[in-house]
């Protein structure tokens, strides 16, 4: 085995606080503090960047196996390095669906081989999605993958007293269920949030009470069977008051936003682009307010970013005809340092808790989401706070284009992307 | 003018009137000409593209166009390239390249034609779209009424029905407000769509309490189908609640007139004496009131304003 470069970061404000040095060796942060020299080490003159725990990515579609033209584990993974990530959860509706062991170590091993994030995968809940009978979790968990979460993902797990047993019998393997909250009778054929917009556009509506009313029923079953809930991609102002509610009761449910949901609104629809189609949809100016609270004040626990790669056919079609779902890891952080961190809504080191150190401990990913601090996993992001950049579609490192933010100017910048000591993101380039 | 008529917002009060003045124009310069068409948009290429079956509202605009003397070209579903898969953008760029000035596009899905409108150079032109507009339906009706009634501006006009699924409702509403008429709908809870309280009408579910304060009692289709989906108990509560029968006709305004765009639902929201009545009915003027205002639309989006009607 070749032995591994060192490294001394030189200058840089861990969570934009004092500036130190870091010398990065075997794989951890050997040393930190000021003055630092290191033989033979390389130097990365960091001076005016901020260090962060690297990023983890709790909901990412990484569509490989099956449509490997919209995305694959490697191409996905150097979006997820540029966008400052070392970890993300590979979602299950893929095709064939990750429902056995055998295809989330399938995933797992091509994350492994790619090098470019550690990428653990996430197992269904159903055999198929199909939401009609629990999948082998228990096999996918003793697998070489480990996997924690599982999610149905797309799909709601609707029937309530399959729901019940999915929360009880994961516990027995310290496991979670990601809930896409989406009661699917009140939202046949949706299209948009249910409102002003979808009225004017004659577009079918996705009432935020399907949502709401998922949340609320699975907050009460995971409270009275004594299990642990996750709801992904809160969407609405209700789901909020709901989580808030819930946690306040004492149920042990978390939750995560998207980045789009803290940015963009419905009003968007309104040309019928169907870059603007997602699921849940965007939502009003008042939603995207309570979901920045809510995640400011920990009602909301973490940011996940529910990358969705389509193929451009899966686009440029009408909207009623277009997949749901948005290209999302290498403008996350980008979006919360204007949604969040400008605001004054969060600081560095709340945005290092939300985008990296809950999403691991809540997914069980024991390499990441620590402390910049001697000894600790030398997983870490170094961003330029001051940068501005206007995306292009054409510059992403995701084999997708369906960016929402085409064109528009987004704060802060990846310069730098370590996983366990080696860059995978220099000078803002992906390293593999 | 817009390049497109994709909604009927995107016309100002003037370029709505402009629409309806230059659809007199047309029929008094048909009116007595033994071969009833016009030299004006000889040589353009008008595609009628239409992916939902409707063959009223095709062949209304196809009449518009040959008597504009303009090629037409009947694009539909059976026996196309869409019934076999090929995409929207696809067929778009057939049509571009086959050097079409104007597509008349009716689909199933909201939206669509202001996807069209990306992809070709021609003009795109509305004729219907899922449950979003219907903007030559609007601008036809308003026709009528000013025919019928003499004014727009304070015309109190009820649109009963499913206006959720409407795209009559839709491009009605936006039209009656920029042309200053005040616009009640009247319909079950459940055929009202959540955010129609933004839109520039008021609301009733009460029928009779509307009825003898309009000047225009505009009945839309309702699909006796939407009952499997609860919108409705039965075809025979929905008639008893909404249906205009002769004795509701009664409670109108001896002035006010009947409208419905068609294909209409005879005895379900509309009984027959009453979609025949002699005076009150304008449901076949509508029809004829169509390819006037359809052709006005073309020449003023194909042959611009500048050039003198011949």
């Amino acid at each position: 085995m070749t032995r591994q470069p060192v490294w001394l970061v030189t200058g840089v404000r861990p969570y934009g606080e004092a500036p130190v040095d870091l010398v990065l060796r075997g794989g951890v942060i050997a040393e930190a503090g000021p003055g630092l020299s290191a033989a033979g080490a390389t130097v990365l003159a960091a001076d005016g960047l901020i260090a962060l725990p690297g990023l983890v990515d709790l909901h990412t579609h990484l569509r490989e196996p099956g449509r490997e033209d919209a995305e694959t584990v490697e191409t996905g993974t150097r979006a997820a390095a540029l966008g400052g990530y070392t970890a993300v959860f590979a979602m299950a509706n893929t095709e064939p669906v990750a429902d056995t062991a055998g295809v989330v170590e399938q995933v797992w091993r091509l994350g492994r081989q790619a090098g470019l994030a550690d990428v653990q995968p996430v197992g269904a809940v159903t055999v198929g999605l199909a939401g009609a009978r629990l999948a082998e979790l228990g096999a996918m968990a003793d697998s070489a993958a480990r996997v924690r979460v599982f999610s149905d993902d797309g799909h709601c797990v609707a029937d309530p007293a399959l729901m019940r047993r999915a929360l009880e019998y994961v516990k027995a393997f310290g496991g979670v269920v990601a809930q896409h909250a989406e009661e699917p009778r009140l939202t046949e054929g949706a299209q948009l949030n249910e409102g002003v917009m979808s009225a004017q556009l004659g577009l079918v509506g996705w009432p935020a009470a399907a949502e709401e009313a998922i949340i609320a029923r699975d907050a009460l079953l995971a409270g009275h069977v004594g299990s642990r809930l996750h709801v992904c991609h809160v969407s609405t102002a209700g789901s909020v008051e709901i989580l808030r509610w819930a946690k306040a009761k004492g149920v042990r449910v978390t939750a995560e936003v998207t980045p789009h949901h803290l940015l963009l609104t419905d009003d968007l629809a309104a040309g019928y682009d169907p870059v603007f189609k997602v699921n849940p949809p965007l939502r009003t100016a008042e939603d995207v307010a309570a979901l920045r609270a809510g995640l400011a004040d920990g009602t909301i626990d973490c940011v996940a970013t529910d990358h969705a790669p389509h193929a451009l056919e899966d686009k440029e079609t009408e909207w009623g005809a277009a997949r749901p779902g948005m290209l999302g890891l290498e403008t996350a952080l980008s979006v919360l340092v204007e949604t969040m961190v400008e605001p004054g809504l969060l600081g560095w080191r709340g945005l290092a808790q939300r985008m990296s150190t809950v999403p691991a401990r809540l997914g069980g990913l024991d390499g990441h989401g620590h402390e910049l601090v001697e000894g600790a996993a030398a997983n870490l992001v170094l961003l330029d706070p001051a940068a501005r950049r206007v995306v292009d579609p054409a510059g992403l490192a995701s084999r997708s284009r369906n960016t929402p933010y085409a064109g528009r100017e987004l704060p802060a910048r990846v310069l730098a992307t370590f996983l366990r000591g080696e860059p995978t993101v220099l000078d803002g380039k992906a390293q593999r | 003018m817009n390049r497109h008529l994709l909604s009927a917002a995107d016309l100002s009060r003037a370029d709505a009137l402009l629409v309806l003045d230059t659809a007199e124009q047309m029929d008094h310069a048909l009116a007595g000409r033994e071969v009833k068409k016009l030299p004006t948009l000889r040589g353009r290429t008008v595609v009628n593209l239409f992916l939902e079956d409707s063959t009223r509202t095709r062949t209304s605009f196809e009449l518009a166009a040959k008597r504009l003397s303009a090629d037409v070209i009947n694009f539909s579903t059976k026996g196309s390239s869409v019934s076999k898969g090929e995409s929207l953008k696809d067929t778009a760029l057939t049509l571009e390249a086959m050097g079409a000035d104007a597509v008349v596009i009716r689909h199933g899905l909201s939206g669509a034609p202001h996807r069209l409108a990306g992809w070709v150079a021609g003009s795109v032109l509305n004729a219907g779209d899922g449950t979003h507009e219907h903007p030559t339906q609007a601008l036809l009706d308003a026709f009528t009424m000013r025919r019928r009634l003499g004014r727009m501006d304070g015309l109190r006009v009820a649109i009963v029905g499913d206006v959720l699924h409407s795209r009559v409702a839709r491009s009605n509403v936006l039209l009656l407000a920029t042309l200053g008429a005040e616009v009640t709908l009247v319909a079950p809870p459940t055929l009202l769509p959540v955010g129609v309280e933004a839109w520039s009408a008021s609301v009733s579910y009460e029928l009779d309490a509307v009825l003898p304060k309009v000047d225009v009692c505009m009945m839309l289709r309702v699909q006796r189908e939407r009952m499997s989906s609860s919108y409705f108990p039965s075809a025979r509560e929905y008639s008893r609640r909404y249906g205009l029968d002769a004795h509701r006709m009664a409670l109108l305004p001896e002035h006010a007139v009947v409208m419905h765009p068609g294909p209409m639902n005879r005895g379900m929201e509309i009984a027959a004496e009453v979609a025949d009545h002699l005076t009150r009915s304008t449901v076949v003027e509508q029809v004829s009131n169509g390819v006037s205002v359809r052709m006005a639309v073309l020449y003023l989006l194909l042959a611009g304003r500048s050039e003198e009607l011949a």
